[in-house]
Protein backbone atom coordinates (compact mmCIF):
# COMPACT_ATOMS: atom_id res chain seq x y z
CA UNK A 1 0.00 0.00 0.00
CA UNK A 2 1.53 3.40 -0.98
CA UNK A 3 0.73 6.27 0.61
CA UNK A 4 -0.06 9.17 -2.08
CA UNK A 5 0.08 12.62 -1.29
CA UNK A 6 -1.22 15.12 -4.09
CA UNK A 7 0.14 18.76 -2.96
CA UNK A 8 -1.90 21.80 -4.41
CA UNK A 9 -4.07 24.31 -3.57
CA UNK A 10 -6.99 23.16 -5.95
CA UNK A 11 -5.87 24.11 -9.48
CA UNK A 12 -6.75 22.63 -12.21
CA UNK A 13 -3.68 21.49 -12.96
CA UNK A 14 -3.68 19.39 -9.50
CA UNK A 15 -6.72 17.80 -10.30
CA UNK A 16 -5.99 16.12 -13.59
CA UNK A 17 -2.59 15.15 -11.07
CA UNK A 18 -5.13 13.16 -9.02
CA UNK A 19 -6.92 11.73 -11.64
CA UNK A 20 -3.98 10.22 -13.84
CA UNK A 21 -2.42 9.30 -10.75
CA UNK A 22 -5.76 6.83 -9.94
CA UNK A 23 -6.01 5.89 -13.56
CA UNK A 24 -2.56 4.93 -13.53
CA UNK A 25 -2.42 2.35 -10.51
CA UNK A 26 -5.51 1.49 -11.12
CA UNK A 27 -4.33 0.12 -14.55
CA UNK A 28 -1.49 -1.60 -12.98
CA UNK A 29 -3.26 -2.74 -10.12
CA UNK A 30 -1.21 -0.88 -7.66
CA UNK A 31 -2.53 -0.40 -4.28
CA UNK A 32 -2.39 2.69 -3.03
CA UNK A 33 -3.97 5.91 -0.60
CA UNK A 34 -4.64 9.39 -2.58
CA UNK A 35 -4.69 12.03 -0.18
CA UNK A 36 -5.04 16.07 -1.23
CA UNK A 37 -2.96 18.39 0.74
CA UNK A 38 -4.78 22.11 0.08
CA UNK A 39 -3.66 23.78 3.16
CA UNK A 40 -0.73 26.45 2.17
CA UNK A 41 0.62 25.71 5.32
CA UNK A 42 0.80 22.03 4.92
CA UNK A 43 2.24 22.22 1.40
CA UNK A 44 5.10 24.45 2.37
CA UNK A 45 6.20 21.97 5.44
CA UNK A 46 7.01 19.61 2.41
CA UNK A 47 9.59 22.14 1.12
CA UNK A 48 8.16 22.01 -2.29
CA UNK A 49 7.83 25.74 -4.49
CA UNK A 50 5.62 24.77 -7.28
CA UNK A 51 2.60 22.92 -7.27
CA UNK A 52 1.00 20.57 -7.99
CA UNK A 53 3.88 18.25 -6.48
CA UNK A 54 3.30 14.75 -5.78
CA UNK A 55 4.72 12.80 -2.11
CA UNK A 56 5.20 9.20 -1.98
CA UNK A 57 5.50 7.93 1.28
CA UNK A 58 6.85 10.86 2.60
CA UNK A 59 9.18 11.70 -0.33
CA UNK A 60 8.56 14.46 -3.08
CA UNK A 61 8.73 12.82 -6.08
CA UNK A 62 7.54 15.22 -8.34
CA UNK A 63 6.90 19.43 -8.64
CA UNK A 64 5.93 21.81 -10.60
CA UNK A 65 3.04 20.59 -13.04
CA UNK A 66 1.35 17.82 -14.30
CA UNK A 67 3.79 14.71 -14.34
CA UNK A 68 4.12 12.80 -17.50
CA UNK A 69 2.19 9.73 -17.66
CA UNK A 70 5.62 7.64 -18.04
CA UNK A 71 7.02 9.35 -15.21
CA UNK A 72 3.46 8.23 -13.07
CA UNK A 73 3.82 5.03 -14.40
CA UNK A 74 7.55 4.47 -13.13
CA UNK A 75 6.39 5.42 -9.90
CA UNK A 76 3.75 2.44 -9.05
CA UNK B 1 2.43 11.52 -31.67
CA UNK B 2 4.41 8.91 -29.48
CA UNK B 3 6.36 6.90 -31.87
CA UNK B 4 7.45 10.49 -33.66
CA UNK B 5 8.21 11.72 -29.72
CA UNK B 6 10.46 8.27 -29.38
CA UNK B 7 12.57 8.99 -33.05
CA UNK B 8 12.95 12.28 -31.96
CA UNK B 9 14.30 10.67 -28.73
CA UNK B 10 16.70 8.84 -30.31
CA UNK B 11 18.55 11.47 -32.41
CA UNK B 12 17.11 15.10 -31.09
CA UNK B 13 19.71 17.44 -32.37
CA UNK B 14 18.95 17.02 -35.97
CA UNK B 15 15.21 16.94 -35.27
CA UNK B 16 15.51 19.91 -33.75
CA UNK B 17 17.85 21.41 -36.21
CA UNK B 18 15.56 20.82 -39.02
CA UNK B 19 12.34 21.90 -36.68
CA UNK B 20 14.05 25.26 -37.17
CA UNK B 21 14.50 25.42 -40.48
CA UNK B 22 11.03 24.57 -41.30
CA UNK B 23 10.08 26.99 -39.40
CA UNK B 24 12.29 29.88 -40.74
CA UNK B 25 10.79 28.83 -44.01
CA UNK B 26 7.05 29.08 -42.97
CA UNK B 27 7.92 32.45 -41.81
CA UNK B 28 9.42 33.78 -44.45
CA UNK B 29 6.77 32.54 -46.78
CA UNK B 30 4.18 33.81 -44.76
CA UNK B 31 3.96 37.27 -47.13
CA UNK B 32 2.97 35.75 -50.39
CA UNK B 33 0.88 33.17 -48.77
CA UNK B 34 -1.62 35.75 -46.83
CA UNK B 35 -1.94 37.71 -50.44
CA UNK B 36 -2.34 34.15 -52.11
CA UNK B 37 -5.26 33.96 -49.24
CA UNK B 38 -6.85 37.28 -49.65
CA UNK B 39 -6.80 37.18 -53.74
CA UNK B 40 -9.81 33.90 -53.23
CA UNK B 41 -11.86 36.26 -51.22
CA UNK B 42 -14.62 37.82 -53.05
CA UNK B 43 -12.88 41.33 -51.09
CA UNK B 44 -11.07 43.98 -53.71
CA UNK B 45 -7.80 44.26 -53.20
CA UNK B 46 -7.01 47.48 -51.06
CA UNK B 47 -10.14 48.16 -49.92
CA UNK B 48 -11.35 48.82 -45.49
CA UNK B 49 -12.35 44.75 -46.33
CA UNK B 50 -9.10 43.94 -48.08
CA UNK B 51 -7.01 45.16 -45.93
CA UNK B 52 -8.75 44.15 -42.97
CA UNK B 53 -8.88 40.43 -43.89
CA UNK B 54 -4.83 40.73 -45.44
CA UNK B 55 -3.92 42.06 -42.12
CA UNK B 56 -6.00 39.48 -40.35
CA UNK B 57 -4.30 36.57 -42.38
CA UNK B 58 -0.43 37.55 -42.19
CA UNK B 59 -0.39 38.75 -38.36
CA UNK B 60 -2.54 35.80 -36.55
CA UNK B 61 0.02 33.01 -38.53
CA UNK B 62 2.88 35.19 -37.85
CA UNK B 63 1.68 35.96 -34.19
CA UNK B 64 1.44 32.14 -33.81
CA UNK B 65 4.70 31.06 -35.14
CA UNK B 66 6.24 33.42 -32.95
CA UNK B 67 4.99 32.86 -30.42
CA UNK B 68 5.19 28.96 -31.16
CA UNK B 69 9.28 29.24 -31.27
CA UNK B 70 9.49 31.83 -28.38
CA UNK B 71 7.53 29.09 -26.40
CA UNK B 72 10.01 25.95 -27.38
CA UNK B 73 12.74 27.95 -26.85
CA UNK B 74 11.50 29.19 -23.23
CA UNK B 75 10.74 26.06 -22.14
CA UNK B 76 13.96 24.28 -23.15
CA UNK B 77 16.03 27.36 -21.21
CA UNK B 78 13.16 26.76 -18.25
CA UNK B 79 14.67 22.96 -17.65
CA UNK B 80 17.74 24.80 -17.46
CA UNK B 81 16.66 27.00 -14.35
CA UNK B 82 14.24 25.56 -11.99
CA UNK B 83 12.98 27.14 -8.88
CA UNK B 84 15.02 25.03 -6.38
CA UNK B 85 18.27 26.18 -8.86
CA UNK B 86 17.40 29.47 -9.25
CA UNK B 87 17.30 29.59 -5.05
CA UNK B 88 20.39 28.14 -4.32
CA UNK B 89 22.05 30.94 -6.87
CA UNK B 90 20.20 33.57 -4.54
CA UNK B 91 20.97 32.50 -1.20
CA UNK B 92 22.43 34.30 1.27
CA UNK B 93 23.07 37.47 -1.26
CA UNK B 94 23.44 40.91 -0.67
CA UNK B 95 21.21 43.10 -1.64
CA UNK B 96 22.02 45.33 -4.66
CA UNK B 97 23.32 43.46 -7.19
CA UNK B 98 20.76 40.83 -5.83
CA UNK B 99 17.71 42.54 -6.96
CA UNK B 100 19.14 42.58 -10.71
CA UNK B 101 20.05 39.19 -10.95
CA UNK B 102 16.77 38.13 -9.31
CA UNK B 103 14.48 39.93 -12.09
CA UNK B 104 16.64 38.70 -14.32
CA UNK B 105 16.54 35.20 -13.60
CA UNK B 106 12.54 35.60 -13.13
CA UNK B 107 12.41 35.92 -17.02
CA UNK B 108 14.00 32.57 -17.20
CA UNK B 109 12.31 30.56 -14.34
CA UNK B 110 9.27 28.81 -14.83
CA UNK B 111 6.51 30.94 -12.93
CA UNK B 112 3.17 29.99 -12.14
CA UNK B 113 1.05 32.97 -9.98
CA UNK B 114 -0.72 29.49 -8.34
CA UNK B 115 2.94 28.81 -6.82
CA UNK B 116 3.43 32.45 -5.44
CA UNK B 117 3.21 31.50 -2.07
CA UNK B 118 5.02 28.26 -1.86
CA UNK B 119 8.08 30.15 -4.01
CA UNK B 120 8.09 32.85 -1.55
CA UNK B 121 7.92 30.86 1.51
CA UNK B 122 11.23 28.69 -0.24
CA UNK B 123 13.24 31.27 -0.80
CA UNK B 124 12.72 33.50 2.23
CA UNK B 125 13.04 30.31 4.50
CA UNK B 126 16.35 29.74 2.33
CA UNK B 127 18.15 32.96 3.27
CA UNK B 128 17.03 34.87 -0.05
CA UNK B 129 16.31 38.79 1.18
CA UNK B 130 12.80 39.73 0.98
CA UNK B 131 13.65 42.59 -1.40
CA UNK B 132 15.54 40.33 -3.32
CA UNK B 133 12.75 37.57 -3.18
CA UNK B 134 10.26 40.21 -4.03
CA UNK B 135 11.92 41.52 -7.50
CA UNK B 136 11.92 37.91 -8.43
CA UNK B 137 8.30 37.49 -7.85
CA UNK B 138 7.56 40.96 -9.29
CA UNK B 139 9.97 40.28 -12.36
CA UNK B 140 8.63 36.48 -13.03
CA UNK B 141 5.23 37.04 -14.11
CA UNK B 142 5.48 40.04 -15.89
CA UNK B 143 8.38 40.08 -17.67
CA UNK B 144 7.67 36.51 -19.22
CA UNK B 145 8.21 34.90 -23.13
CA UNK B 146 4.23 35.07 -23.98
CA UNK B 147 4.48 38.97 -23.18
CA UNK B 148 7.51 39.68 -25.04
CA UNK B 149 6.98 37.18 -28.47
CA UNK B 150 2.74 39.05 -28.63
CA UNK B 151 4.62 42.05 -28.41
CA UNK B 152 7.39 41.46 -30.90
CA UNK B 153 5.00 39.61 -33.04
CA UNK B 154 2.45 42.82 -33.23
CA UNK B 155 3.95 45.99 -32.21
CA UNK B 156 7.88 44.87 -33.07
CA UNK B 157 11.25 44.46 -31.34
CA UNK B 158 11.49 48.13 -30.55
CA UNK B 159 8.83 47.99 -28.48
CA UNK B 160 9.33 44.31 -26.84
CA UNK B 161 12.82 45.73 -25.75
CA UNK B 162 11.16 48.41 -24.23
CA UNK B 163 8.96 46.13 -22.19
CA UNK B 164 11.71 44.35 -21.27
CA UNK B 165 13.75 46.96 -20.00
CA UNK B 166 11.20 48.66 -18.61
CA UNK B 167 9.35 45.42 -16.33
CA UNK B 168 13.17 44.78 -15.22
CA UNK B 169 13.60 48.33 -13.79
CA UNK B 170 10.15 48.38 -11.96
CA UNK B 171 11.29 44.74 -10.82
CA UNK B 172 14.79 45.60 -9.51
CA UNK B 173 13.84 49.24 -7.85
CA UNK B 174 10.84 47.80 -6.33
CA UNK B 175 12.30 45.09 -4.92
CA UNK B 176 15.34 47.22 -3.68
CA UNK B 177 12.91 50.04 -2.09
CA UNK B 178 10.65 47.20 -0.23
CA UNK B 179 13.69 45.49 1.07
CA UNK B 180 15.33 48.86 2.36
CA UNK B 181 11.91 49.20 4.21
CA UNK B 182 13.19 46.15 6.15
CA UNK B 183 9.72 45.05 6.69
CA UNK B 184 10.37 41.46 7.66
CA UNK B 185 8.68 41.45 10.97
CA UNK B 186 5.43 42.45 8.80
CA UNK B 187 5.33 38.64 7.50
CA UNK B 188 2.69 36.56 8.81
CA UNK B 189 4.23 34.67 12.21
CA UNK B 190 3.75 31.30 10.95
CA UNK B 191 5.86 32.09 8.18
CA UNK B 192 8.71 33.46 9.99
CA UNK B 193 8.30 30.80 12.81
CA UNK B 194 9.35 28.20 9.63
CA UNK B 195 12.77 26.59 9.76
CA UNK B 196 15.44 27.44 7.95
CA UNK B 197 16.42 25.41 5.35
CA UNK B 198 19.41 24.95 2.86
CA UNK B 199 19.09 25.59 -0.55
CA UNK B 200 19.92 22.88 -2.16
CA UNK B 201 19.42 22.24 -6.21
CA UNK B 202 19.78 19.23 -8.09
CA UNK B 203 22.62 19.19 -10.47
CA UNK B 204 21.91 16.03 -12.55
CA UNK B 205 22.64 16.75 -16.20
CA UNK B 206 19.72 16.26 -18.13
CA UNK B 207 19.83 14.82 -22.00
CA UNK B 208 19.02 17.50 -24.74
CA UNK B 209 15.80 14.93 -25.65
CA UNK B 210 13.68 15.69 -22.46
CA UNK B 211 14.58 19.15 -22.82
CA UNK B 212 13.24 19.17 -26.28
CA UNK B 213 10.36 17.40 -24.47
CA UNK B 214 9.71 20.44 -21.89
CA UNK B 215 9.61 22.68 -25.15
CA UNK B 216 7.36 20.51 -26.99
CA UNK B 217 5.28 20.57 -23.46
CA UNK B 218 5.30 24.06 -22.80
CA UNK B 219 4.27 24.94 -26.38
CA UNK B 220 1.44 22.22 -26.00
CA UNK B 221 0.49 23.72 -22.73
CA UNK B 222 0.93 27.37 -23.35
CA UNK B 223 -0.02 28.23 -27.22
CA UNK B 224 -3.10 25.65 -26.72
CA UNK B 225 -4.25 27.75 -23.87
CA UNK B 226 -3.14 31.29 -24.95
CA UNK B 227 -4.26 30.95 -28.80
CA UNK B 228 -8.02 32.12 -28.78
CA UNK B 229 -6.56 35.09 -26.98
CA UNK B 230 -3.94 35.71 -29.89
CA UNK B 231 -6.49 34.95 -32.56
CA UNK B 232 -8.88 37.59 -31.04
CA UNK B 233 -6.48 40.44 -30.71
CA UNK B 234 -5.89 39.89 -34.14
CA UNK B 235 -9.41 39.91 -34.94
CA UNK B 236 -9.87 43.38 -33.03
CA UNK B 237 -6.98 45.13 -34.75
CA UNK B 238 -7.74 43.78 -38.23
CA UNK B 239 -11.44 45.11 -37.42
CA UNK B 240 -10.64 48.49 -35.98
CA UNK B 241 -8.02 48.72 -38.77
CA UNK B 242 -10.53 50.29 -41.49
CA UNK B 243 -13.36 51.33 -39.46
CA UNK B 244 -13.09 53.15 -35.65
CA UNK B 245 -11.83 56.23 -36.21
CA UNK B 246 -8.12 56.72 -36.20
CA UNK B 247 -8.16 58.97 -32.83
CA UNK B 248 -10.89 58.12 -31.22
CA UNK B 249 -9.10 57.15 -28.47
CA UNK B 250 -6.42 60.23 -28.27
CA UNK B 251 -8.27 62.32 -26.57
CA UNK B 252 -9.42 59.94 -23.22
CA UNK B 253 -5.70 58.22 -23.67
CA UNK B 254 -3.32 60.66 -25.80
CA UNK B 255 -0.30 61.92 -24.36
CA UNK B 256 -2.50 65.47 -23.98
CA UNK B 257 -4.41 63.63 -20.99
CA UNK B 258 -1.56 63.65 -17.83
CA UNK B 259 -4.58 61.61 -16.15
CA UNK B 260 -4.93 58.82 -18.41
CA UNK B 261 -1.60 56.59 -16.87
CA UNK B 262 -2.65 56.67 -13.49
CA UNK B 263 -6.14 55.54 -14.34
CA UNK B 264 -5.08 53.29 -16.75
CA UNK B 265 -2.78 51.79 -13.90
CA UNK B 266 -6.21 52.29 -11.07
CA UNK B 267 -7.87 50.03 -13.70
CA UNK B 268 -4.95 47.93 -14.90
CA UNK B 269 -4.18 46.92 -10.93
CA UNK B 270 -7.28 44.64 -9.47
CA UNK B 271 -7.93 42.86 -12.79
CA UNK B 272 -6.43 39.83 -13.11
CA UNK B 273 -5.53 38.45 -16.75
CA UNK B 274 -2.14 36.80 -18.17
CA UNK B 275 -0.15 38.47 -21.19
CA UNK B 276 -2.16 36.86 -23.80
CA UNK B 277 -5.79 38.31 -22.22
CA UNK B 278 -4.70 41.71 -22.36
CA UNK B 279 -2.95 42.05 -25.93
CA UNK B 280 -5.83 42.57 -27.89
CA UNK B 281 -6.79 45.16 -25.78
CA UNK B 282 -3.63 46.74 -25.97
CA UNK B 283 -3.22 46.33 -29.91
CA UNK B 284 -6.95 47.85 -30.05
CA UNK B 285 -5.87 50.87 -27.37
CA UNK B 286 -2.91 51.48 -29.30
CA UNK B 287 -4.03 51.32 -32.98
CA UNK B 288 -6.69 54.04 -32.33
CA UNK B 289 -4.07 56.73 -30.51
CA UNK B 290 -3.59 56.08 -27.15
CA UNK B 291 0.32 57.04 -25.93
CA UNK B 292 1.98 54.19 -26.20
CA UNK B 293 3.51 54.66 -22.34
CA UNK B 294 -0.13 54.31 -21.23
CA UNK B 295 -0.94 51.64 -23.25
CA UNK B 296 2.39 49.34 -21.48
CA UNK B 297 1.44 50.91 -18.15
CA UNK B 298 -2.14 49.27 -18.52
CA UNK B 299 -0.66 45.82 -19.46
CA UNK B 300 2.34 46.08 -16.99
CA UNK B 301 -0.11 46.93 -14.07
CA UNK B 302 -2.54 43.91 -15.23
CA UNK B 303 -0.21 41.25 -15.40
CA UNK B 304 2.17 42.25 -12.39
CA UNK B 305 -0.74 43.22 -10.14
CA UNK B 306 -4.28 41.89 -9.71
CA UNK B 307 -6.66 41.24 -6.77
CA UNK B 308 -6.62 37.42 -6.60
CA UNK B 309 -2.71 37.74 -6.25
CA UNK B 310 -2.83 39.79 -3.41
CA UNK B 311 -5.41 37.34 -1.73
CA UNK B 312 -3.35 35.00 -2.31
CA UNK B 313 0.12 37.01 -0.99
CA UNK B 314 -2.30 37.94 2.11
CA UNK B 315 -1.65 34.26 3.49
CA UNK B 316 2.18 34.89 4.38
CA UNK B 317 2.45 38.88 3.78
CA UNK B 318 0.81 40.81 6.61
CA UNK B 319 -1.56 43.72 5.60
CA UNK B 320 1.10 46.67 5.91
CA UNK B 321 3.62 44.58 3.60
CA UNK B 322 1.05 44.31 1.15
CA UNK B 323 0.37 47.86 1.13
CA UNK B 324 3.66 48.43 0.29
CA UNK B 325 4.03 46.15 -2.12
CA UNK B 326 0.81 46.85 -4.50
CA UNK B 327 2.04 50.64 -3.54
CA UNK B 328 5.94 50.42 -4.76
CA UNK B 329 5.11 48.45 -7.62
CA UNK B 330 2.21 50.60 -8.98
CA UNK B 331 3.93 53.60 -8.05
CA UNK B 332 6.73 52.62 -10.59
CA UNK B 333 4.65 51.60 -13.28
CA UNK B 334 2.94 54.81 -13.48
CA UNK B 335 6.92 56.43 -13.49
CA UNK B 336 7.12 53.96 -16.62
CA UNK B 337 3.38 55.44 -18.44
CA UNK B 338 4.46 59.26 -17.81
CA UNK B 339 8.43 58.38 -18.74
CA UNK B 340 7.42 56.90 -22.17
CA UNK B 341 4.88 59.80 -22.87
CA UNK B 342 7.60 62.13 -22.33
CA UNK B 343 10.21 60.67 -24.16
CA UNK B 344 8.42 59.03 -27.27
Amino acid sequence: MKDVKVLGTGCSKCRSTTQLIEEVARARGAEIRVEKIEQMQDIVRFGVMTTPAVVIDGLVVHAGGVPSRAKVEGWF
Amino acid sequence: MTSLMRAVGRRPAPWLAGAALLWFALYRGLVPFSGWLVGLLPVERGSHLGNAWQFFFYDTPKVLLLLTGIVFVMGMINSYFTPERTRALLAGRREGAANIFAATLGIVTPFCSCSAVPLFIGFVQAGVPLGVTFSFLISAPMVNEVALALLFGLFGWRIALLYLALGLSVAIVAGWIIGRLRMEQYLEDWVREMPRTAAVADQSAVPLAERMEAGIGAVRDIVGRVWPYVVAGIAIGAGIHGYVPENFMAQLMGKEAWWSVPVAVLIGVPMYSNAAGIIPIVEALLAKGAALGTALAFMMSVIALSLPEVVILRKVLKLRLIATFVGVVASGILLVGYVFNAVL
